[in-house]
């Protein structure tokens, strides 16, 4: 087998084996929490025998290990049972919501990627003097900023003042592509401020690193332009590192948006398992817990995928 | 050894957060629970900042809040790499089946993110405190897990190491008298941006509720307190804000400079 | 044209659209010289002027979540309060001016002894499912509400009923005991009459009301458009409306102004000033009977010993939180959850004040081991009400009482705090007569007894006030009742609020009501964009 067909078999195969692991570990997690769920639906009142009742229907008097294969099999078949709160059906309820948390995380990866690598690359060629120190500043101070906070202030900012955008970043069904575009421009804004200072910061220190190396000197002797060398020389050897943050950003960008969605009220994922959290709405939990952790361990599993396949010592082996 | 001026100016900076959080209660003029003025003052002589919604002095409660923020923050952190480091360096010493273990199993934690975590463990938990500190700290220990055995893998197939091993030193003896010393210039550049980190996580916390109780307030429950006024152009939700910003640019400008004189580069809110 | 007949000209538009009260507008068109009498009837003449039809009305409110349901009996938030009064219709409702208006019902009389009620069903309602509403479906939907499995916020009321008959259009309720109250009892908001009482799927969302539901996306929005066999044609005027659930006080006040919702409920009285200065908006003030309360159970240590409760009611600075929490916009309370907006009211009950010498006495005698007293707050709990609870702890423990406020995130507060907690901070809406509001929260039966407050004597004269036709003896009993409930339940009340919300220019036929938020629940209906 070829070598790197090997790697990534390898990879892909421990990704998996990962992730079956976290389904256990958050199933299992989230029942050992205190609290009986039959209860809880029930109320105070509820005698001994309804919530006996009521266990049983719900199979909660099966014992642990039977009840996560049949959560487990009903998952790979598309069925997260039914919210305890309102007996909504989970998958239909996340289908939507999904679909918006990655419509807005979609958004502001396409401006904030391309941006920051850019400004990476820019703050790389003039690493130490002016334009490095403005980009540099810039975004440490976008990062030190609690998320809450940018929040706020672009409501402020892009209402009020220029009142060119809508503080509520509600989305539908039926609404148009540019509708839906308008109505989360502020959370973009937002999260491409918060993702843009890590990644830039990345790229400009790979490069740097990746500058030190010998043809990099060699391609400075032949007398290239400072920017092709970046470009054509620096950049592709310095991509696995910055594919990596790219990647744990992108997670970040879709499991970690809480507080945005909370105050732009937009409904989306996160806004919906913390609702449920504080509801101790345990099958919803699971579920989205679940889909968290499988992006988290898909995107790391691509960034590694593309990190082997851009090693040029591992593509061309000896 | 020539210091450069923006990581001196946030020695400086930093410096003054840890004095006022420290001796918080000589410095405040007021109390942090007292309301003393009217609602949403502007600055005066008496309320050098002005006073918040229910009239209390903002100028106290920032002084006190700098020194909630700062201890559950340094507290968490000092927490994370305890453990962290530790375990991280155990895994690197000993490798083998320890090593998989443990690495295995922060993957398992890094995988579910960090702030659900929180969330479901805080809604069922007591919250106060210790467990605010304990939660994040635990949580935090994983990123430092895997720096601090990335960090003692290099330096564990190091000549010296190798040799403390062949004199028949204990894993403990390798760890804290021939790793841990070689190892510390990375890990306190990345202290300081887990540092950061935490007063970021704990804002948000309190921000959804669930992190410090009131009458206390750390930085980030105080803008969330004052963030009504924020569209009127009130400056009270504005300085906690402000004082969350700088503190993380000092804290910022001190670990990059400690960063450059290193090569590990690590850090972020990511995941 | 005179520069008064311009005024007079600009007072008559702001009462069109609904932004000058009766009072108001004869006050200031007779300083122009116009008589009382012409300015009455200009009033009369301005205030119904045309209503505007068509276009999209949309209200952006605080008090919804994601685990919301479209069963009224279960509705107990104002998201869902709106939402429902939306598509719903009820029997009776209640008029601003504190009087009961025919709804699906048309006629209403009664025995001699207020123990028979009979009401009259319109014809030719219509549910949006094309179900004509029968006087069976009004008594299936009262059934469902008395039946225990249904968990009706309205069981305190229809419990009462002893018999339901329905003949005809004619629906004959037989009380178990007088009451001269019944059709104000049956404006209770979650009274929606649902085609065969809801049995089938009460969460269908299917009823008379002036719209119909199109989407319902739980804590995010309703969408419904106008009903187009609606009988009232002074209702629904806007041809869609929507309500968007917006919890955050901020994102709320900035979306009113910046046009994206055209109505908001809870203005925080903290910004009203701010708000005011604002173009293109009006914050609109309605007296209510709305107070905000920190309720004890008395069935749960410590809250079980008197003399603790009698510590915290006298460990409160009522005035201060009138004036710091409302901004003035309210009125100190006494710890009984009536106030002048009642009839009946007793003025003379004492005004308890704060005293911490009284408390530190009670609370001595309470013997309490000086452990922390946990009093659970969220922002959401009522506006301001984080802060009011620091302010009362600070206060208390300036008694020497250790209490200590624990902050609830907004979501679940009302799931796992309210009603489950044995100290927590709340509000409540109020009711149009004393005895509703008592038979709701402080009957021994009462499903939303929320301080778990069981007392016989207190039942004995609730229910012997509803048979009583002497008004004299009946103001005696409330007013015995008030002081029972003062003095010995877990109810810490210490200010009744108003009705604070902020209403677009482009909104016309605004009423200030104070039987509940947003007009009674009705503002997105009962509004038009002018």
């Amino acid at each position: 087998m070829h070598p790197i067909l090997k790697l990534l078999v390898q990879r892909i195969a421990l990704g998996l084996l990962l992730l079956f692991a976290v389904s256990a570990v958050i199933f299992l997690g989230v029942e050992a929490l205190p609290g009986n769920t039959a209860q809880a639906i029930l109320g105070q009142s509820a005698t001994p025998q309804a919530v006996a009742n009521l266990e049983a229907k719900l199979g909660l008097d099966q014992p642990p290990l039977t009840r996560y294969f049949s959560w487990l099999g009903g998952i790979l078949t598309g069925d997260l049972g039914k919210a305890l709160t309102n007996g909504a059906d989970i998958a239909q309820s996340i289908g939507q919501r999904l679909g918006n948390t990655l419509f807005l995380a979609g958004c502001a990866a396409a401006i904030a990627v391309p941006l920051a690598i850019i400004l990476g690359l820019v703050a790389a060629r003039y690493a130490g003097k002016w334009p490095d120190k403005v980009i540099s500043g810039i975004t440490l101070s976008t990062i030190s900023l609690p998320e809450f906070v940018a929040a706020y202030f672009v409501i402020y900012l892009l209402t009020q003042l220029f009142p060119i955008f809508q503080p509520v970043a509600m989305v539908f069904p039926g609404m148009g592509f540019w509708a839906k575009l308008h109505a989360v421009a502020l959370p973009v804004i937002v999260l491409v401020l918060v993702v843009l200072a890590h990644m830039m910061r990345m790229t400009r220190a790979a490069i740097l690193n990746v500058m030190q190396s010998a043809y990099v000197e060699t391609a400075e002797l032949k007398g290239l332009s400072p920017m092709t060398i970046i470009w054509r020389h620096a950049f592709p050897n310095a991509i696995a590192p910055v594919v990596a943050v790219v990647m744990l950003n992108l997670a970040y960008l879709v499991v970690g948006v809480v507080v945005v969605e909370v105050v732009f009220g937009y409904n989306a994922l996160g806004q919906y398992l913390v609702d449920h959290v504080t509801k101790r709405d345990l099958p919803v939990v699971q579920a989205v817990g679940l889909i968290f952790a499988a992006v988290y361990i898909f995107l790391n599993m691509a960034a590694d995928i593309i990190g082997i396949l851009a090693n040029p010592r591992l593509r061309h082996p000896k | 050894m020539r210091i450069p001026f923006s990581a001196l100016v946030g020695m400086v900076l930093t410096g003054g957060f840890l004095f006022i959080a420290v001796f918080a209660h000589f410095i405040a003029p007021y109390p942090i629970d007292a309301p003393v003025g009217g609602v949403w003052e502007s600055p005066s002589a008496s309320f050098w900042l002005g006073t918040d919604t229910i009239g209390r002095d903002i100028l106290s409660r920032l002084i006190y809040g700098a020194q909630i923020t700062i201890f559950v923050a340094l507290a968490s952190s000092v927490l994370a790499f305890s453990l962290g480091s530790f375990l991280g360096f155990l895994a690197a010493v000993k490798g083998g089946w320890v090593d998989q273990l443990l690495s295995r199993a922060v993957d398992l934690v890094m995988a579910i993110p960090a702030l659900i975590v929180a969330l479901v463990l805080l809604s069922v938990l007591p919250l106060n405190l210790t467990v605010l500190i304990l939660v994040m700290g635990v949580l935090d220990s994983t990123r430092v897990f895997r720096l601090s055995r990335a960090v003692a893998a290099d330096i564990a197939v190091m000549d010296y190491v190798e040799a403390a091993k062949l004199r028949g030193e204990k894993g403990n003896w390798v760890i804290f008298r021939e790793i841990l010393p070689n190892a510390l210039s990375p890990l306190v550049a990345e202290f300081g941006l887990r540092f950061i980190f935490a007063v970021l996580f704990i804002s948000t916390l309190s921000f959804l509720g669930l992190g410090v109780q009131p009458p206390l307030a750390d930085w980030g429950g105080m803008v969330k307190e004052n963030k009504d006024g924020l569209i009127y152009g009130k400056s009270a939700a504005l300085l906690p804000a402000g004082a969350i910003a700088a503190l993380a640019i000092s804290v910022n400008l001190v670990a990059d400079w400690i960063l450059t004189r290193t090569s590990s580069l690590k850090g972020g809110r990511g995941g | 044209m005179s520069d008064a007949s311009q005024r007079l000209d600009h007072m008559i538009e702001d009462v069109r659209r609904g932004r000058m009260t009766r009072r108001e507008f004869v006050g200031r068109t007779t300083a122009l010289g116009v008589s009382a009498a012409l300015a009455g009837a200009l009033y009369t003449k301005a205030a119904h002027a045309e209503p505007k039809k068509g276009g999209v009305i949309r209200a952006g409110l605080a008090g919804g979540e994601s685990t919301n349901t479209l069963d009224p009996a279960l509705a107990a938030s104002v998201v869902p309060q709106v939402g429902n009064a939306q598509w719903g219709e009820q029997l009776v409702d209640m008029m601003p001016d504190g009087s009961v208006e025919m709804r699906i019902a048309e006629e209403v009389s009664s025995s001699p002894d207020s123990k028979v009620w009979t009401f009259k069903i319109r014809q030719g309602v219509e549910f949006s499912n094309g179900q004509t509403v029968t006087a069976e479906d009004v008594m299936a939907t009262y059934k469902r509400h008395t039946d225990e499995n249904a968990q009706s916020g309205a069981l305190g009321i229809v419990k009462g009923i002893a018999e339901m008959k329905a003949e005809g259009d004619k629906l004959e309720l037989t009380l178990e005991a007088p009451s001269a109250d019944l059709p104000y009892l049956l404006t209770d908001y979650h009274l929606i009459i649902q085609p065969g009482g809801g049995y089938d799927n009460p969460t269908a969302g299917i009823g008379a009301g002036p719209y119909i539901l199109e989407t319902f996306e739980p804590g995010v929005r309703y969408a419904y458009k106008k009903n187009p066999n609606y009988f009232d044609p002074n209702t629904g005027h806007a041809d869609e409306v929507e309500i968007l659930s917006i919890n955050d006080n901020t994102a709320r006040t900035a979306a009113l102004q910046a046009g994206q919702v055209h109505m908001i409920n809870r203005v925080d009285p903290k910004i009203v000033e701010l708000l005011k200065g604002a173009p293109g908006v009006q914050v609109r003030r309605a007296v209510g009977r709305g107070h905000y309360v920190f309720i004890m159970h008395v069935d749960k240590a410590p809250f079980d010993n008197n003399d603790l409760r009698m510590a915290l009611k006298y460990g409160i600075k009522r005035q201060e939180m009138v004036d710091k929490i409302l901004g003035g916009l309210g009125s100190v309370g006494n710890d009984f959850p009536i106030n002048a907006a009642y009839p009946l009211f007793d003025d003379s009950i004492e005004q308890r004040e704060y005293d911490a010498a009284k408390a530190k006495e009670y609370y001595d005698k309470s013997g309490h081991d000086g452990s922390p007293i946990i009093m659970r707050t969220a922002p959401g709990a009522f506006p301001g009400a984080v802060d009011a609870a620091n302010l009362f702890a600070a206060s208390a423990q300036a008694a020497g009482i250790p209490l200590q406020v624990q902050l609830e995130p907004d979501d679940g507060y009302w799931t796992n705090v309210w009603n489950v907690e044995p100290f927590c901070a709340s509000y409540w809406g109020g009711r149009p007569v004393q005895d509703q509001m008592y038979s709701t929260a402080y009957l021994s039966t009462a499903e939303w007894n929320d301080t778990k407050f069981k007392n016989a004597k207190f039942d004995e004269l609730l229910m012997a006030a509803r048979a009583e036709l002497d008004q004299d003896k009946r103001k005696g009993m409330y007013s015995e009742m008030a002081h029972i409930v003062r003095d010995e339940g877990g109810l810490i009340l210490p200010m009744f609020n108003e009705f604070v919300a902020g209403v677009s220019d482009a909104l016309g036929g605004w009423v200030d009501d104070p039987n509940a938020e947003m007009m009674n629940y009705r503002a997105p209906s009962k509004c038009w964009l002018a």
